[in-house]
């Protein structure tokens, strides 16, 4: 077994993309998270690999479509305005149907915000950001080591669907230090062949043409019904939660991320005074978990949706429980990161 | 009888039909590029990025991998391409509302970081797709749907020069500007296209051709009118000439 090691959570999941096989980084400085692009640029050089700072996000996305577009592991990183920044390319590579992996390290907005940890990107990862009807594997790790895992998984799974994927994690995750276990590196001669669509020139076979692009709205149509296969066996194949202690519960504190695991506390505080709480870490925000919360409404008496946002992840959970059973919020938001104290005072007031 | 006499096009052409109006330069210039992509023997080893805009088809007008980069993104589209498969051909055709506006920074940094990559640019001094508004590029003076008094000076600034701004890039192997709207200028394009590609080949950096071009259709001109148009109003105000040649004589 790999030993453990302390990192900063930037450089973890620089150094997870690099061990999946990422040999291709594009990206531009924003904090709370230029220490990844930074520990790219130093990486990459050691591994063979290509590190390049854009002139900004917008470039560095399209950046991403090219490299992708030849059949390469690539990955950039952001904050939320530069996320934002990205969103006409992200709609590009989703149609285009290219594995890439976005990092989003949320901060407080909107606008310019702070650059203190937040959740107040969740709609724009989850519903959309750019245009057109497409989907985004969005994963919500809530440490260092969950985060160095779904990069890994990120990867894999960006290749098996020809999809974007984007981990979102948010400012406390980015900054702080824990230990982590790095998986092996992947030997590159065993990642998945892409050269049946991949741009490598074309030699002794028909051009390949990677556009997200036809004139005729009929064809359009079924390059969209195709997305959309694509999307059902995600939804079936890809859903990933973290259930804590809700065998028994009566209240079930919806969280993902940073919070996800602060509630974890919350949910020990609230049982050692007698109150069966339970918590639903959605791992997954989209495909979200939409069936095990509907399951977990026949059993609770009422849910507590707890985010880094003034509530955006909650109307999910709504559409989930759809009204056997009420849902309740709780959120901080500017980048102020909610107390298990304060959390569990509003929880006490509920019931 | 009648006779149906079957040119054998460029092998980097598809053979589909090109879509440009009638008298679009769009066809020529193509046509002149798939004629260096084989005369340099790279149609195998080729990828392009086709823009948006008139020429947005490009991508399925040459027999080379291709795509399509969002409007203006084409340099950095195709600089990741190019990271990616250093040994690969890559070449961006552009329009001057797709490098010219909306991608002038893509373009500018691409041409400064030396970027070993290949670019058209198509200067008809007006947005061809979308309905002949008003380019970066168009003269002063002239009308378009978006300038219907003629673009002044004072509102909309000057025409904007780009292969005098890329030439003061030390990233910029070759660049040239040139026209297509006589024989003898189709050959010496021909020329500078080639070039554009060797600056790449041979590891220079960043070349690219601007050819001035007609729309005949947004111009609201026939044909033969347009090419005279051409060189009677957009040569005078965009100096022909090869502005920067770090690729030396063809050997
Ligand atoms: C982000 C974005 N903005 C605007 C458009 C609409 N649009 C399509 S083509 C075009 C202008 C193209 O003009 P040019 O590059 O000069 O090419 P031409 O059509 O003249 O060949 C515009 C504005 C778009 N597709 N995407
Ligand atoms: S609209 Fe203008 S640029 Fe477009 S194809 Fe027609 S003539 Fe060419």
């Amino acid at each position: 077994m790999a030993e453990k090691v302390m990192v900063k959570g930037t450089e973890a999941i620089g150094e997870a993309a690099i061990r999946a096989g990422c040999r291709l980084y594009f990206g531009y400085p924003i904090t709370p998270q230029s220490e990844l692009t930074e520990y790219m640029s130093r990486r990459m050089p050691q591994v063979d690999g290509v590190f390049l700072q854009a002139e900004s996000e917008v470039a560095a996305v399209n950046m991403l479509y090219g490299a992708a577009s030849t059949g390469h592991r690539v990955m950039t990183s952001t904050s939320s305005p530069g996320y934002s920044l990205m969103q006409e390319g992200v709609s590009y590579i989703a149609g285009a149907e290219l594995p890439v992996v976005f990092v989003n390290v949320v901060r407080g907005g909107p606008g310019l915000g702070d650059i203190q940890p937040a959740q107040s990107d969740y709609f724009q990862a989850t519903k959309g950001g750019g245009h057109g009807d497409y989907r985004l594997v969005v994963y919500g790790p809530e440490s260092l080591q969950e985060a160095v895992e779904l990069t890994e998984k990120a990867f894999d799974v960006a290749d098996e669907y020809r999809n974007p994927v984007l981990i979102l994690a948010d400012g406390l995750l980015g900054q702080m230090m824990e230990p982590v276990e790095f998986p092996e590196y992947r030997d590159l001669n065993t990642l998945p062949d892409h050269s049946s669509w991949a741009m490598q020139g074309a030699k002794g076979r028909e051009p390949h043409k990677i556009t997200s692009f036809d004139i005729n709205e009929h064809v359009l149509e079924q390059m969209n019904l195709r997305y959309q296969e694509k999307y059902k066996k995600i939804i079936e194949k890809e859903q990933m939660w973290e259930e804590y202690k809700t065998e028994d519960a009566d209240i079930i504190i919806v969280a993902y991320g940073t919070m996800g695991r602060i509630a974890k506390t919350i949910v020990n505080m609230a049982r050692e005074k007698g109150v069966k709480a339970g918590l639903l870490r959605p791992i997954t925000l989209w495909p979200f978990p939409y069936e095990i919360i509907s399951k977990l409404a026949d059993q609770a008496k009422l849910f507590f949706t707890v985010e880094m946002s003034m509530g955006q992840m909650v109307e999910d959970v709504k559409l989930a429980v759809n009204g056997k059973k009420p849902v309740e919020f709780y959120g901080r938001t500017g980048g102020v990161v909610p107390t298990p104290n304060e959390v569990l005072a509003k929880l006490m007031e509920l019931i | 009888m009648s006779y149906k006499i079957k040119l054998k096009g460029p092998e980097a052409l598809s053979g589909k039909e090109f879509t440009y109006c009638p008298g679009c330069h769009h066809g020529i210039v193509h046509r002149l590029i798939a004629e260096v992509i084989d005369e340099l023997g790279i149609r195998e080893k080729t990828l392009m990025v086709a823009p948006v805009g008139c020429s947005v088809f490009a991508y399925e007008f040459f027999d080379v991998d291709g795509t399509v980069a969002p409007h203006g993104r084409a340099p950095a589209v195709a600089t990741g391409m190019k990271r990616a498969m250093p040994e690969n051909v890559v070449f961006t055709y552009q329009g001057d509302g797709d490098l010219a506006a909306i991608g002038t920074a893509e373009i500018i940094h691409a041409a400064n970081r030396g970027e070993k990559i290949t670019t058209i640019f198509i200067n008809n001094a007006i947005y061809g797709m979308t309905g002949g508004q008003m380019a970066p590029t168009t003269l002063l003076g002239m009308k378009t749907t978006t300038s219907p008094y003629g673009r002044s000076a004072e509102n909309e600034g000057y025409p904007l020069h780009m292969a005098e701004i890329l030439s003061n890039l030390p990233g910029v192997a070759f660049l040239a500007r040139t026209k297509v709207n006589k024989p003898q200028d189709v050959l010496k394009t021909k020329k500078l296209i080639k070039k554009a590609f060797l600056a790449q080949i041979e590891g220079k950096g960043f070349g690219m051709v601007e050819v001035l071009s007609t729309c005949p259709t947004n111009w609201g001109v026939p044909p033969v009118e347009a090419n005279k148009w051409l060189e009677e109003n957009l040569v005078p105000e965009f100096p022909l000439g090869v502005y920067v040649d770090k690729v030396g004589d063809e050997k």
